[in-house]
């Protein structure tokens, strides 16, 4: 349980700051672009070392080709994310002065060792993307392995920051002073691990499902060779298998979430009053103080939460109307979240279903269409995901410790720096898949000439 | 004891990147003054070839000194991000244009394209020093104050000893861009440019010194106690060994020999980032707050120590790699001059 100082709630003083909605939603909008190229970040390197190991064992070119083409595109989408997550730092310090000021020090030390792996993927992406012609294949293939381990151990430590975001621990405060500072308590915080895993598959989920259906949309096309097959089935099956996991992963968070934030819980479900057996009501849209439509299902959330049929799930009124977050954004966004995860659920069992018993791809045309628009679905699971997780805390910017009112900065000119920003990403956004969309309709004999070169 | 240790690492990490995040700077300058599309292929050409491989690698020290200012000196982040907010916002656009035509410059394909990309890369290349410098000097010189007057967002960084470092900031990194470009061009056996970014190194050596100069009459009316710590004990000794350090690179440059003015012209720029944090301490915040004060809990400096340790340990010999394959022209792309005939055709 987080340490339940609320009386000592008010240690920080309010910030008058008449543009906090905007600065939220910068802050929402910066984080809304960086995420999904993360998940690139986190999951693509994986997959292409993958195609060059089937490369290496099989011999077969047709893998290299595709594995030196997914390289450039990880190079730009690496570059674009090594840029954007550099906003979210300078963000941090100029959205929220007084939230780093009072506890830079407490989860900072993780964002250093963030740094460095980023330094490390930086580094070794540089020499994998530009030395494929030019190390020796195994050479090449061992400097691929650092980009895979500082991925993972990146986003590790970036989510510990969340996850002692919204359960703090590894600080005391004495008299409205941030002290006793106990970094390595805050950095392995007992929620770091839920979100680390959901956020892990979750990346896995919409690089891979964004791949295959690129290339789902080429099978459509009737662009069934070699290069596209095997360019189809590797992300493919790397999301049907990570879909199905996700359904574990997001239990194990909610079950979290109903034991360290109850109010969460019940603002994931809409709950007003604390009481036993609280039922579980699948979809249906939550506005004005209720949930409209969708299925109800008796006692099912007092299961889910604690196991136990007529457990007590605690309710909204459980906290004064000024802590409470904002519903109905919680709920829409949960439900989205789980929605959409079913169905991708769904999805994967029938291509491994298709597989185990028939050993072949679907046939169907239709399976073909669901996968290409099963990549923009998870990337809007993935934002629902996380607005589930930050908005579901608020109005605490550190949970039951700091508000976001008392971290806003006091600075004006938030609304010009909003537009700016939301203008200069409009912009980046478009030319980014612009140049995309010509590098993928390159020839592929572009990839060729250069190992002819090399291979005399 | 940690303190210092802290702010050691902490200017390590801005020397680090005002070196090599300036001299890729540097070559956004040189691009925007290369001239019309057709005089200024070659040189264009040039420049991309030998930044392509590193950007990414050097941009990284800025987080790194982000992440050790907002760990390691907390209370004194706050203030400088509420009264330098305009800045440091203007700088973060920088960087997000000027990386993303720089990533996607390789894959334009028309000179309009590539112009227009290149534009943009270049504009920004000036930006981002001249913000950054300019933030650094604001905070040399006294402007933040503690609590933050959020109501100063541009009389906090337009004193002249702001204005100065910015222009300062742009000047060294075209200075650095240049010899280390002159240095790549005699790797990749194209003597043309050699002279060409020779001629370049040297007359931004001539307009450093001179700025260099100008800046103590600067310093001296517009931030006074700055500028006794920079004209008193180990501060001037750091300031005149910068100025020995460049001119030692000008002379070296002279007698084209590139390969150890990369050094002296590294040495030179970082030793005036040395220089002023010698003359600011013991104080973080001139008048307003000093190193320990701003400094975190003992238990975090610890920790952040250990983890720039870790880091050290594990990035010279990363860093080591990729410099030897980029140096040995392992990992050099073609030379394509860029924008002229035919576009790019990208390997
Ligand atoms: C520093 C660590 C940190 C990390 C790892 C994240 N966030 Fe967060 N987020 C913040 C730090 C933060 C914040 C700066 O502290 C905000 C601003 C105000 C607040 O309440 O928390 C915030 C707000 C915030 C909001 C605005 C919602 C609101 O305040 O009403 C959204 C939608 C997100 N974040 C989304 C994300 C996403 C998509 C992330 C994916 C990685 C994410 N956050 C990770
Ligand atoms: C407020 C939240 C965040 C901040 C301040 C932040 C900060 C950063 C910074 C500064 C970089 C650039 C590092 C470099 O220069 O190489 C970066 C890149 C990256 N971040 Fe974040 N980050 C945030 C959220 C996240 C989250 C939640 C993840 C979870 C997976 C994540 C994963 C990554 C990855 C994988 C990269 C490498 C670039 C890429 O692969 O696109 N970040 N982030
Ligand atoms: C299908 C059933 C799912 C359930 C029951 C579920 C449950 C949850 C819960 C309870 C949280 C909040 C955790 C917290 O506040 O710490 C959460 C967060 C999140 N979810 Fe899901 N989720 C599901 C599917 C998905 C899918 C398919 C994706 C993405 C493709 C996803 C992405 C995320 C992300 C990125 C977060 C925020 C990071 C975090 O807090 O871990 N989830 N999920």
């Amino acid at each position: 349980m987080p340490i339940d100082w609320l009386p000592l709630a008010d240690a920080f003083t309010q910030v008058d700051q008449p543009y906090l909605l905007e600065a939220r939603q910068m802050q929402a909008l910066s984080l809304g672009v960086h995420i999904p190229l993360v998940c690139f970040g986190v999951a693509f390197p994986a997959m292409v070392l993958f195609m060059e190991g089937l490369y290496r064992r099989t011999g077969n070119v047709v893998y290299r080709q595709i594995a030196k083409r997914w390289s450039k595109v990880m190079l730009i989408l690496f570059a674009v994310g090594v840029v954007t997550g550099t906003i979210l730092s300078f963000e941090l310090g100029l959205l929220w002065p007084k939230f780093m000021s009072e506890f830079g020090e407490v989860f900072g030390v993780a964002f250093a060792l963030e740094g460095l792996s980023f330094f490390i993927e930086a580094i070794f992406i540089t020499i994998y993307v530009y030395g494929w012609d030019r190390l020796s294949d195994r050479a090449h293939f061992l400097v691929g392995i650092p980009i895979v381990i500082s991925g993972v151990t990146g986003s590790f430590l970036v989510i510990s920051v969340n996850g002692w975001m919204n359960n703090p621990t590894g600080f005391d405060i004495v008299n409205n002073e941030v002290t006793n500072v106990r970094p390595l308590e805050a950095l392995f915080n007992d929620y770091f691990w839920h979100e680390f895993f959901h956020m892990y598959v979750a990346g896995f989920i919409v690089a891979a499902f964004l791949v295959a259906g690129v290339y789902a949309y080429a099978w459509l096309k009737g662009r069934r060779d070699h290069y596209h097959r095997a360019a189809l089935i590797v992300p493919l099956t790397v999301a049907c298998i990570a879909a199905p996991v996700q359904l574990l992963m997001g239990d194990w968070a909610g079950r979290s979430v109903a034991e360290d934030q109850p109010v969460k819980l019940a603002a994931f479900e809409g709950l007003e009053q604390t009481e036993e057996g609280a039922d579980f009501n699948i979809g249906g849209i939550y506005y004005d103080g209720e949930n409209h439509g969708g299925i109800t299902i008796p006692d099912m959330l007092s299961l889910l939460a604690d196991h136990d049929p007529s457990a007590t799930v605690q309710g909204l009124d459980s906290v004064p109307e000024s802590d409470r977050p904002p519903v109905a954004v919680v709920r829409n966004a949960f439900s989205v979240m789980v929605f959409i995860g079913s169905g991708l659920a769904l999805l994967a069992a029938i291509y491994l279903l298709t597989w185990f018993r028939k050993a072949r791809l679907p046939r169907s045309k239709w399976f073909y269409r669901v996968v290409v628009i099963a990549g923009p679905a998870a990337v809007v699971a993935l934002i629902a995901g996380w607005i589930t997780t930050e908005v579901g805390r608020q109005p605490w910017i550190v949970y039951e410790t700091m508000k976001t009112t008392e971290a806003v900065t006091g600075a004006e000119g938030i609304p010009i720096g909003y537009a700016t920003l939301a203008i200069v990403y409009l912009g980046l956004g478009s030319v980014v898949f612009w140049l995309l969309r010509r590098l993928a309709r390159q020839p592929l004999e572009r990839e060729l000439p250069v190992e002819a070169e090399v291979a005399r | 004891m940690a303190v210092d240790l802290t702010a050691a690492v902490l200017v390590l990490g801005l020397v680090m990147y005002s070196v090599l995040g300036g001299a890729d700077y540097g070559a956004g300058f040189w691009d925007l003054t290369a001239g019309g599309a057709r005089r200024g292929a070659r040189v264009r050409g040039m420049l991309k070839r030998s930044m392509s491989p590193v950007w990414e690698a050097n941009h990284v020290w800025l987080i790194f000194v982000l992440v050790v200012f907002w760990t390691g000196f907390p209370n004194a982040f706050g203030p400088v991000m509420e009264t330098l907010y305009v800045p440091l916002f203007g700088a973060a656009v920088g960087i997000i244009l000027r990386g993303t035509a720089f990533a996607l410059r390789g894959e334009a394909a028309t000179i309009g394209e590539a112009r227009l990309l290149g534009a943009a890369f270049a504009l920004s290349s000036a930006i981002v020093p001249f913000f950054l410098g300019a933030t650094i000097g604001a905070v040399a010189s006294g402007q933040v104050s503690v609590p933050a007057d959020p109501d100063s967002p541009f009389s906090s960084w337009t004193n002249s000893t702001s204005l100065y470092i910015g222009a300062l900031a742009v000047a060294t990194g075209a200075y650095l861009a240049a010899v280390f470009v002159a240095a790549d061009s005699v790797r990749a056996g194209l003597p043309d440019m050699v002279e060409a970014f020779r001629r370049r190194a040297l007359g931004a050596g001539v307009v450093t010194g001179a700025m260099a100069i100008a800046g103590i009459f600067i310093v001296r009316d517009d931030a006074r106690d700055l500028y006794d710590g920079l004209t008193s004990g180990l501060g001037l000794a750091v300031v005149i060994g910068s100025a020995i350090a460049g001119l030692v690179t000008i002379a070296l440059v002279w007698t084209r020999r590139f390969g150890i003015a990369r050094f002296t012209a590294a040495a030179a720029v970082g030793a005036i980032l040395v220089g002023l944090m010698i003359a600011l301490s013991p104080d973080f915040l001139p008048g307003q707050m000093t190193l320990d004060e701003a400094a975190a809990d003992n238990a975090t400096l610890v920790a952040l120590l250990v983890a720039a340790v870790i880091a050290v340990a594990i990035l010279i010999p990363s860093l080591g790699y990729l410099y030897k394959l980029v140096l040995t022209g392992r990992l050099d792309q073609e030379f394509h001059p860029i924008g002229a005939s035919d576009p790019e055709t990208r390997r």
